[in-house]
């Protein structure tokens, strides 16, 4: 693990194990710690304004990592519709035909890495090697909530009704950001998720969402 | 009590101290751009400092108190009708305030004794423009209900937002610096404020600063204040609806202390880094 310096009021660890170290610092419960938050690779710590940073680094050296069972609990499993817009075209990208796609995507066991992009978007590791196709070249202005998709390495639900530029596989009717909820996000880091394949003829109501334009990232 | 909207001006938001603590589910922190400028206001009109009131881009704003009402402004410089700057006004029942275009500076905030009482989101008042959580920035016709507060006015006069024509802000290098062949043209040029700055984000445009790798940096963790740069170069200061992960490298973080300073750069305008030591 490495430390490095975030203003004068962060710390970034860089880690191989993002969400484990990020629960570990969470149950350090130092009232000087507001803000843990893992990326790809790292964990962001931020404190109060005024704390001696430089102090925190020893006792973030000598944490202490959760084994991965005691992070998550059972996986949660999401229904999915697989009749995504871009069906079509992860099959064409991996030589695989639809049911194929669809029976690597279900068949793989999922941990939420980080949560960005927007409220509740969680960054889905996990996703087999054979379907990690690039992005779109040109993003959807609108993509509904419950929209089940993949780019890269990750997979992912839009948690709401936002642009984005992931393949489209399929839907489901899961909530996964509700303000009124405590927490507002189903999926936390170190969250397991399945997906399961399900016929419906009913479409999934897509609340109205709001523009993003979040910098550096695409979702 | 109800303040009503009569010209909300180019960009009026309901602001407070935003929402810590939900970064690693998505949140922005959100929160009033310049905070020291709001917690100022609210400490004038005898509010908690995170109460919520009224963020002004570019002033222009127009307010009814359909009962009287102590305010207090601050921040960016306008001229108002009735009242003055950086101490508690009394507004008569029925009176409409207006407010100018500022001199310098961006933002001017306007507290309102008792806070403005919109319905809170994860804790906030704030309207936060990158993930549309909050209330809708305010539009003509609006009415906002007013908190209550029984704590005394204790401040009467306080120094505000100091305009400043070419400021220098204090960085500290990282987390990214090893991105970069240097830092010097951060330390050394002067950058002109983008007219593509909003409370996301001060775009600079100026010398770029150049890459010394190749390749993407895995999405990590964002602070307010990191100087954020894009592939062309040119550093994007983070203010308070920044995004709350991202995939280019920060080259250096605005001190916690000239944050604010930085939420009041105004398009056009020329600002300096300088680069300080770790304290």
């Amino acid at each position: 693990m490495r430390i490095r310096r975030a203003g004068d009021a962060a710390l970034l660890i860089e880690t191989e194990a993002p969400h484990r170290v990020h629960a570990a610092v969470r149950a350090l419960a130092l009232p000087e710690i507001v803000g843990v938050v893992p990326g790809a690779r790292t964990v962001l710590v931020t404190v109060r304004p005024g704390t001696a940073v430089d102090r925190l680094g020893p006792l973030l050296d000598d944490l202490r990592l959760p084994e991965l069972d005691q992070v998550a609990a059972e996986p949660l499993c999401f229904p999915v519709v697989y009749d995504g817009a871009d069906l079509d075209e992860v099959a064409a990208l991996t030589g695989l035909s639809r049911d194929a796609v669809v029976a690597r995507h279900v068949s793989a066991e999922y941990v939420v890495a980080y949560l960005g992009f927007s409220p509740g978007f969680g960054y889905l590791t996990g996703l087999d090697e054979t379907l990690h196709v690039p992005r779109r070249d040109s993003p959807r202005t609108a993509v509904p909530a419950g929209s089940v998709a993949i780019a890269g390495p990750y997979g992912a639900v839009y948690p709401t009704a936002s642009p984005g530029g992931w393949r489209l596989l399929g839907r489901t009717t899961m909530t996964l950001w509700d303000v009124d909820r405590d927490p507002p996000s189903l999926l936390q880091p170190g969250t397991r998720v399945r997906f399961a394949a399900e016929r419906a003829e009913v479409r999934a109501v897509t609340p109205a969402g709001s523009g993003r334009a979040a910098a550096g990232e695409v979702g | 009590m109800t303040i009503e909207v009569l010209r909300p001006g180019p960009l009026c938001t309901v602001q407070d101290l935003g929402r810590p603590g939900y970064a690693h589910l998505g949140v922005p922190h959100s929160g009033a751009a310049d905070a020291a400028s709001l917690r100022l206001a609210n400490r004038l009109v005898g509010n908690p400092e995170d109460a919520a009131g009224l963020e002004l881009t570019f002033g222009g704003a127009a307010l009814r108190f359909h009962a009287p009402a102590w305010i207090a402004v601050t921040g960016a410089p306008v001229r108002m009708t009735p009242g003055g700057m950086n101490a508690p006004c009394h507004v008569p029942a029925g009176a409409t305030v207006e407010f100018g275009v500022p001199s310098a500076g961006v933002r001017t905030y306007v507290a309102v004794r008792g806070g403005v009482d919109v319905p809170p989101v994860l804790g906030s008042r704030s309207t936060d423009l990158l993930s549309g959580l909050g209330p809708d920035p305010l539009r003509a016709g609006d009415r906002l209900a007013v908190g209550r507060t029984s704590e005394p006015i204790i401040v009467d006069c306080a120094p505000g937002y100091q305009p400043e024509d070419e400021p220098v802000l204090r960085v500290l290098a990282g987390p990214r610096d090893d991105w970069f062949e240097s830092l010097e043209p951060l330390a050394r040029g002067s950058y002109e404020v983008s007219a593509h700055s909003n409370r996301i984000g001060v775009r600079l445009e100026g010398r770029p600063l150049v890459r010394r790798r190749a390749g993407e940096l895995p999405s990590e963790g964002m602070v307010v204040g990191a100087l954020q740069v894009p592939p062309n170069g040119l550093p994007i200061i983070f203010l308070a609806d920044h995004p709350t992960t991202g995939g280019y490298p920060v080259a250096a973080v605005v001190t916690t202390a000239d944050l604010s300073r930085a939420a009041q750069l105004r398009p056009g305008q020329r600002v300096r880094f300088r680069l300080i030591a770790r304290s």
